[in-house]
C-alpha cells in the first residue's frame, strides 16, 4: 500500500478524476438543456379525457408527478397525476390542467382531433367542423375541412407575407422619410424660409398622398385575408370561427405517421429560428434576438480590436517598463473581474447620458425631447460591452506578443526597418493567433453578457431590426433583443411562464451554439494564422 | 590563404594592445573603432577597444563566453540601442562615417550593415517576402525589380536551386541550414557593405555548416564579413583576420594563420591550445 502511494499514481487518477468530473458536469448540463429544448417541437398525440364525474378534457400530455400526500409518505403506495396542456386560452384562460389519475375514467385518441397553432392565444385543440367565406360554407365535415384548410394555406401564407412587407418596408419607408422632412423643416419655419417651407411640404403632402393609398390597398388586403373562417368546436362543444389568417399551423397528431411528424418538427425547428417572436415572446421565433445577439457581438469585435491591440503594443513595445507599467498592468487585470452590472451603469451614466445625450443635443436637436442616442441602443451596448472585454484582449495581445521571438524584431531591425515597421510588418502578424485568442475569449463573454445590456439598449420586443432597407440601413441608435435577455425575459417576466418553459431551454440551447460558433470561427481563423506563423521544428 | 598583410602591423608589446592593428590610416580600411568602450549599467563590456578592418575580407572574433564578442558586433549596427541601460562611449566609423554621430540615421547604418544571428530567424513569411522584405522597406515596390533582387541575393547565397520551385511556401518548411542560408540572402537582398555573423552556425549540423562557410568564402569578394564563432576550427578554416577577446578587451589581432601557429600574446596561446575558455 505504502508503495501504491509512492508511486504517485494516486495523484495521476485524481487529477484525472478532477476532470472527468469537470466534463461530466458539462456534458450533464448540455444533456438536460438539449433533453428539455429539443423535444418542445415534436407533436405529440392529442388525448380525450373523461372524468368520472362526466367532465371532459383534451389536449397534449406534458407529464406528471407523484401527487404529494404528506401523511402518506412512508406506504409504498403512490398517487399519480398528470398535466394536460389544454390550449384554447380563450376558452379557459389557462394552458395547463392538473388531473389526478384516479379521477380518470376513459382515455381515448379521437382520430379528428387537430391542433391549430394560431397568432392569437396559444393553441386551439379541438375538432374542425366548416370552412366558411361569409356566409358562404365552403366545406363541412372533418375530411373536407381540412383538405380546404391544406389548400387554401399556402396562398394565405403569401397574402399575410404580402401584407407584412407593406407594413414594414412601403409604410415603414414612407413615414421614415416623412419624419425625415418634418424634422427638416422646423428650423426652417423658424428661420422664416418661405420656398424651401413650402416645397418641403408639397413632397410630405404628396408623401401622406401615397401613406394614405397604400394604408387602403394594405386594409382591402386585409378584408379578403380575414373573410375566410375556419369553424371549430373544442371538446366540450363550444363552436368558436377564426379567420384562416390566423391559423399559423395545423396538424392532426394522432393520425400522422413518424415521417409527417417530423416534418412538422423541422417546420417548428425552422420557425424557432426564423421568425419573429409571438404572444408575448411565449411562442414563435427568435431571430430578432439571434440577430440582435450576433450584430452586437459583431460590432464589440470591431470595436475592441484595434483599442486593445493599440493599448497593449503601447504597454509592451513602447511604454518604459517600470512601476507605473506595473501599476496600469495590474489595473487593467483588475478590471476584468469588475462585475459587469458596473459597466452596466458607467454605460448608462457615461455613453447614454453623456455622448449619447451631447450627440442629440448637437445633431438631432429638432427632435427632442424625444432621445436619438441619448437612450440605450446597440452602440452603447456594444461599447459596454467593450470596456467589459478591453482586459482580456489586452492582457492576451500582451502575451501574444511577449511570445513573438526577439531574433525576429532584430531580425527585421537589422534590415534597416524602423520600429513601426518591425510592428507592422512582423510583429502584430506573428503575435496574431495570441490576439485572436483574446477575441475570442471577449466573444464568449460578450455573447453571455445580460446585465448590462438591461440597462444599455436590450429589450424584450425590438419592432424592427438594426439593419432594415431604410436609409441609413444600419440603425446603431435603435434598441435590439438578444438571447440572454429573452431567457430572462420568457422565464421569469412573461405572463404564461409554464408554457414558455420549454422555450427557455431551447432558446439557452440556441445560446451556447450561437456562442460555440462564434468561437469556432475565431479559433479556426486563429489556427489558420498559426499554421502560417509559427515556426516548424527542425 | 592569400591576403594582403600591408595594413597589419605586429602589435608593440609596449602598446597595451590598445591598438593592434594598423596606426597609419590606410583607404581599405572599412571599419574602426576608437576607444570604444560600451556599459551596461555600472557594467563595463567594452573595455576601450581599437579595431580597423579592411574591406573584402572575413575577420573572426573568437573568445571565451561573455568576453564581448557579440556586443561589440552588434555595436556595428547599433543594435545594442534597444537595450536599456547601455551607454557606449568612443567612436565606430564605417567608411569614414561615424556612425554613432547624433544626426546619424540609424536605419541607413543598418542597411549598410546586415546581420545574421545565431538562431536562424526567418519571418513567419513566404521564401520571397523574406528576401523582399528588406527592399521592400526601403522603398522598392516595382514587382521585377522585386523579381531580380529576390533570384539575385538566392543564386548568391547558393539556395536559388533548393527554393527557387517554393517561393510561395513558408520559409519556416526549410531546413535549418536552408534557413540560416535564407538569413543570409535577406542580409544581402538590402545590399550591405559589411554582413555581421553572429555564431551564424552554432545550430547547425556539420554538413550546413559547411555549405554556410563556402558561402561565406564566396561572398567575401564583395562584402566584409564579421564573424563571431567558438568554433576555433571554424574561425581557422575561413577567416582571413582573427580578433582574440577576453574580458571585453582585444588581446591579440592578426591575420589568422599568425594566430593560430605564433600567437605573440600567452592568453591567445593558452586560449587557442585549449588550456582554459
Amino acid at each position: 500500500m505504502r508503495d501504491f502511494w509512492k508511486s504517485g499514481d494516486p495523484y495521476a487518477w485524481l487529477t484525472g478524476a478532477a476532470l472527468v468530473f469537470s466534463l461530466l458536469m458539462v456534458a450533464g448540463l448540455l444533456l438536460l438543456i438539449i433533453t428539455k429544448g429539443l423535444g418542445f417541437f415534436w407533436p405529440s398525440r392529442v388525448v380525450v379525457i373523461t372524468l368520472k364525474d362526466g367532465s371532459k378534457y383534451m389536449g397534449q400530455e406534458a407529464g406528471s408527478e407523484p401527487i404529494p400526500t404528506p401523511e402518506k409518505r412512508n406506504s409504498a403506495e403512490k398517487k399519480y397525476r398528470i398535466r394536460l396542456k389544454i390550449g384554447n386560452r380563450d376558452l379557459y384562460g389557462l394552458d395547463f390542467k392538473w388531473t389526478n389519475n384516479d379521477d380518470i375514467a376513459t382515455t381515448t385518441y379521437p382520430s379528428t382531433a387537430v391542433v391549430v397553432e394560431r397568432t392569437e392565444w396559444g393553441n386551439m385543440y379541438g375538432f374542425i367542423t366548416e370552412i366558411k367565406d361569409g356566409e358562404k360554407t365552403l366545406a363541412s365535415g372533418h375530411e373536407a375541412s381540412v383538405s380546404m384548410i391544406r389548400a387554401l394555406l399556402p396562398d394565405n401564407k403569401r397574402l399575410i407575407k404580402k401584407i407584412a412587407a407593406i407594413e414594414k418596408d412601403d409604410l415603414g419607408g414612407i413615414s421614415a422619410k416623412i419624419e425625415r422632412l418634418r424634422l427638416k423643416l422646423k428650423p426652417l419655419e423658424k428661420d422664416g424660409k418661405a420656398p424651401e417651407t413650402q416645397h418641403i411640404k408639397s413632397t410630405v403632402e404628396d408623401l401622406e398622398r401615397q401613406y394614405r393609398d397604400k394604408e387602403s390597398s394594405l386594409i382591402q388586403l386585409k378584408q379578403t385575408i380575414n373573410a375566410t373562417q375556419v369553424v371549430t368546436q373544442s371538446v366540450e362543444g363550444t363552436v368558436k370561427q377564426l379567420p384562416l389568417s390566423s391559423v399559423v399551423r395545423f396538424y392532426e397528431p394522432n393520425t400522422m405517421g413518424v415521417l409527417a411528424k417530423t416534418a412538422v418538427y423541422i417546420s417548428k425547428l425552422w420557425e424557432f429560428v426564423s421568425a419573429q417572436p409571438r404572444e408575448a415572446n411565449t411562442e414563435g421565433g427568435v431571430f430578432p434576438a439571434i440577430f440582435g445577439t450576433i450584430f452586437m457581438v459583431l460590432v464589440m469585435s470591431v470595436v475592441v480590436m484595434p483599442f486593445g491591440v493599440l493599448a497593449a503594443v503601447y504597454l509592451k513595445e513602447y511604454a518604459k517598463q517600470g512601476v507605473m507599467v506595473k501599476i496600469v498592468r495590474i489595473c487593467v487585470n483588475n478590471l476584468a473581474g469588475v462585475p459587469s452590472m458596473v459597466f452596466g451603469v458607467f454605460g448608462l451614466g457615461f455613453f447614454i447620458y453623456g455622448i449619447g445625450g451631447t450627440i442629440d443635443m448637437l445633431f438631432f436637436k429638432s427632435s427632442l425631447p424625444t432621445p436619438t442616442f441619448g437612450t440605450g441602443g446597440v452602440l452603447w451596448a456594444s461599447l459596454t460591452l467593450t470596456l467589459l472585454t478591453l482586459p482580456v484582449v489586452i492582457v492576451s495581445t500582451e502575451e501574444g506578443l511577449a511570445a513573438v521571438p526577439q531574433d525576429i524584431k532584430y531580425g527585421s531591425l537589422s534590415l534597416g526597418a524602423n520600429r513601426f515597421e518591425t510592428l507592422i510588418h512582423i510583429i502584430i502578424p506573428t503575435a496574431m493567433p495570441g490576439i485572436l485568442t483574446g477575441l475570442i475569449l471577449s466573444i464568449a463573454r460578450a455573447a453571455g453578457e445580460v446585465a448590462p445590456l438591461m440597462l444599455t439598449g436590450v429589450v424584450k420586443l425590438a419592432p424592427s431590426l438594426p439593419i432594415d432597407t431604410n436609409f441609413p440601413f444600419v440603425h446603431l441608435e435603435r434598441k435590439f433583443m438578444h438571447l440572454g435577455f429573452h431567457i430572462y425575459d420568457v422565464g421569469f417576466q412573461s405572463p404564461n411562464v409554464e408554457a414558455a418553459k420549454p422555450m427557455v431551454y431551447m432558446t439557452t440551447f440556441l445560446l451556447i451554439v450561437i456562442v460555440v460558433f462564434l468561437n469556432l470561427t475565431a479559433i479556426r481563423i486563429r489556427n489558420h494564422l498559426k499554421k502560417k506563423y509559427t515556426s516548424s521544428a527542425f | 590563404m592569400q591576403t594582403d598583410i600591408r595594413q597589419l602591423r605586429r602589435p608593440q608589446s609596449d602598446d597595451k594592445q590598445e591598438r593592434p592593428a594598423t596606426q597609419d590610416k590606410h583607404e581599405d580600411i572599412l571599419i574602426e573603432c576608437v576607444d570604444l568602450s560600451l556599459y551596461y549599467g555600472d557594467k563595463r563590456a567594452l573595455i576601450d577597444v581599437n579595431l580597423d578592418i579592411p574591406k573584402n575580407c572575413i575577420a573572426a572574433f573568437i573568445g571565451p563566453s561573455g568576453c564581448g564578442k557579440s556586443t561589440l558586433l552588434r555595436c556595428m549596427n547599433r543594435l545594442n540601442d534597444l537595450v536599456e541601460g547601455v551607454t557606449i562611449a568612443g567612436t565606430i566609423k564605417i567608411d569614414g562615417v561615424d556612425i554613432y554621430h547624433p544626426n546619424y540615421d540609424v536605419t541607413t547604418l543598418r542597411r549598410n550593415v546586415g546581420m545574421v544571428f545565431q538562431k536562424s530567424n526567418p519571418f513567419p513569411k513566404s521564401v520571397y517576402d523574406n528576401i523582399a522584405y528588406g527592399p521592400r522597406i526601403g522603398g522598392v515596390t516595382k514587382k521585377s525589380h522585386l523579381d531580380e533582387i529576390v533570384q539575385r541575393s538566392l543564386q548568391r547565397s547558393a539556395l536559388w536551386e533548393e527554393v527557387k520551385d517554393r517561393l510561395d511556401d513558408s520559409a519556416l518548411g526549410l531546413s535549418g541550414g536552408q534557413q540560416q542560408r535564407l538569413c543570409i540572402a535577406r542580409a544581402i537582398a538590402v545590399d550591405p557593405k559589411v554582413i555581421l555573423m553572429d555564431e551564424p552556425c552554432s545550430a547547425l549540423d556539420p554538413i550546413s555548416t559547411e555549405k554556410i562557410e563556402e558561402l561565406m568564402l564566396m561572398l567575401k569578394d564583395n562584402y566584409t564579413i564579421l564573424i563571431v564563432t567558438h568554433n576555433m576550427q571554424q574561425a581557422a578554416r575561413v577567416s582571413d583576420y582573427t580578433i582574440f577577446m577576453l574580458l571585453g578587451k582585444i588581446i591579440e589581432f592578426d591575420l589568422t594563420d599568425k594566430i593560430f601557429q605564433t600567437p605573440s600574446q600567452k592568453e591567445t596561446e593558452a586560449y587557442i591550445g585549449g588550456r582554459f575558455g
